[in-house]
């Protein structure tokens, strides 16, 4: 619910005056009848409180319940019920604690028109302006929420757009190309190549998309070989695909496994790692198996970075609505992550 | 002459500093690093005046290396991308080279660090260190040092953490060890969903509570599996509570 026009304080210093103004108004013109002051200010002060009484309500009743469009006659009943209402409370309580003469009572009852007619103008107006007042504030807020959701979306975007990047391997890369432009200037232009490769192969791909095994498998181990250069005997792979020519996968989902397994192999060991790459197809399921070693004594690679693990994860459940695709175990030091992969055909 | 380090994980990252280092015939370089055990060896047994250092390296990285190094020498970093660091090094390391650098910016590195007194080179060191101590690297093990050998501990292994003076205590099922780092690097760098600060002194992981009994007025004392009791602050203890969805 928007807070109430009557929650701001610039409101209720116009509400205020404009009251003020009113209430005189009214006892200026009941002593211009002939009425005592003191008649004259009861009647004013109790029908105006009522009245400012009757006209919140109304307002904070639209707060709770905003009328749908073109149901202004459900909004006109409600004023002159109120107006009604008002003006019945006023007249009893006038009544009760003014001194009551014949000429009051008669005038009174001659003013019922009038004052309903004040009463129906002035609760209708304060009704139409609070319509008008929430219409606004939930159109504010429509607006606010959509630049909130857009930005959110926006930085997810760039999210996505820096982790494609990979800065961390594409800053590593280039240092390397610099060294070997030194060195060994074939290499170099060899290491360019693979780089533009794989960066093309990444920005070519939506995440939505179906690629063929071979074509993923061939963008991993451009992946693999640069990083080979860069960690040099350290770092040895093997991929076997036993799978046939049509498997086929959703883009990008091995990348982060092999990232992981690099990185716990690389970064968490300090001797040469090998990296196992195996595809087979069974019952019409892809498994791909990623196995890596890992230092069981000082990591469990499955739970603390498994960032990348888990956003696969959240992809295949997304895809096949199963949670059991994904598997990891360890055992002699060796991780390996197991993917299944329901094929289509 | 001057006597320098190169600890660097990957080769061609080191192959480089070589190849610029050619046009400064005054520095040699007594050893090459492939990770941070061998660089603290290095460090002890070549006592360098300059050492040429990347951040991730296997096991543990630069800054924990650093740690280790009892006076630590001067420091060149060589770091490709590290969003976090890159403050800390602006304002305390001697210079810092994001790869790929340039002969110029190499050039100017060592014309800057030559520049200085070395022994206030030496002292930015620590004070680099200190600073990055309050940067909340999200780790995931602590690397300390006892009886001169390293160990790395997973957090997960950390029962609870007290606070010593200026150290801290990480109590593990293989005895306590000291740290040199504050209770809040840690109350920021662990995972908040485990490891709650249950006490001024005290932070809890929260798997190795077996019961939460009352004590005294307002506070509380967690009794571990291992049968330790830990006092739980009034504050402590609905953060607790908020952690565990009581």
């Amino acid at each position: 619910m928007s807070p109430s026009p009557f929650k701001t304080k610039k409101f209720l210093l116009v509400f205020t005056g404009c009251w003020i103004l009113w209430a005189a108004m009214h006892m200026i013109v009941l002593k211009g009848f002939g009425f005592s002051t003191l008649t004259a200010f009861t009647d004013s002060l109790v029908s105006n409180i009522l009245l400012a009484g009757s006209v919140m309500l109304i307002s904070n009743l639209f707060g709770y319940y905003l009328p749908a469009k073109q149901r202004y006659i459900y909004v006109l009943s409600l004023c002159l019920l109120m107006s009604a209402i008002w003006l019945f409370i006023s007249r009893s309580l006038v009544m009760l604690v003014s001194p009551v003469t014949t000429d009051y009572q008669s005038f009174f009852s001659a003013s019922i028109p009038v004052r309903m007619m004040i009463g129906f103008l002035v609760t209708g107006c304060m009704a139409l302006l609070s319509v008008l007042w929430y219409t606004v504030q939930d159109q504010r807020e429509n607006e606010k929420r959509k630049t909130d959701a857009e930005k959110l979306a926006r930085e997810a975007e760039l999210f996505k757009l820096r982790q494609q990047l990979h800065p961390h391997f594409l800053f590593n890369s280039l240092n390397s190309v610099n060294a070997l432009i030194g060195s060994d200037p074939g290499q170099a232009r060899n290491m360019i190549q693979q780089l533009s490769d794989f960066l093309r192969g990444t920005l070519k791909k939506e995440d939505n998309q179906w690629v063929s095994l071979d074509e993923e498998l061939q963008h991993l181990k451009l992946y693999l070989d640069i990083e080979k250069v860069r960690f040099g005997h350290r770092l040895d792979s093997v991929i076997n695909n036993e799978a046939p020519a049509i498997s086929q996968l959703p883009a990008m989902l091995l990348q982060p496994i092999v990232e992981n397994a690099i990185k716990f192999g690389l970064y968490d060991t300090t001797g040469d790692i090998l990296i196992h790459i195996n595809a087979a197809v069974e019952n019409n399921m892809l498994r791909i198996i990623v196995q890596n070693p890992y230092d069981a004594e000082t990591s469990s690679p499955g739970k603390g970075t498994g960032f990348g693990l888990k956003s696969v994860q959240r992809r295949l459940y997304l895809l096949f609505g199963r949670n059991d695709l994904l598997q990891t175990k360890s055992s002699d030091g060796i991780f390996i992550t197991t993917i299944l992969i329901p094929q289509l055909v | 002459m001057i006597k320098a380090i190169l600890i660097d994980d990957e080769p061609l990252a080191r192959s480089i500093v070589k190849e610029y280092l050619q046009g400064h015939p005054d520095i040699t370089i007594m050893q090459e690093c492939n990770d941070g055990f061998e660089g603290i060896k290095a460090i002890m047994q070549h006592q360098p005046d300059l050492i040429f250092l990347d951040i991730q390296m296997p096991k543990i990285n630069g800054f924990e290396m650093l740690e280790l190094v009892e006076q630590p020498p001067a420091v060149i970093f060589t770091t490709a991308f590290d969003e976090y660091a890159i403050r800390a090094f602006e304002t305390h390391a001697v210079d810092y080279l994001l790869k790929p650098f340039s002969k110029d910016r190499f050039d100017k590195a060592i014309e800057k660090w030559k520049g200085q007194q070395q022994p206030a080179a030496q002292k930015q060191t620590t004070e680099f260190l200190n600073a990055v101590t309050d940067i909340p690297f999200q780790s995931e093990r602590v690397v300390v040092k006892i009886a001169g050998k390293i160990r790395i501990i997973p957090v997960q292994d950390i029962f609870y953490i007290e606070a010593a003076d200026d150290y801290v205590k990480l109590h593990t099922k293989d005895g306590a060890f000291l740290k040199n780092k504050t209770m809040s690097f840690f109350e920021n760098s662990l995972d908040a969903q485990q490891f709650v600060r249950v006490h001024r002194s005290y932070i809890l992981n929260v798997i190795q509570i077996t019961r939460i009994d009352p004590y005294e007025k307002e506070s509380h004392v967690a009794v571990l599996k291992t049968g330790v009791q830990v006092p739980v602050s009034k504050a402590g203890y609905s953060k607790l509570r908020e952690v565990l969805g009581l």
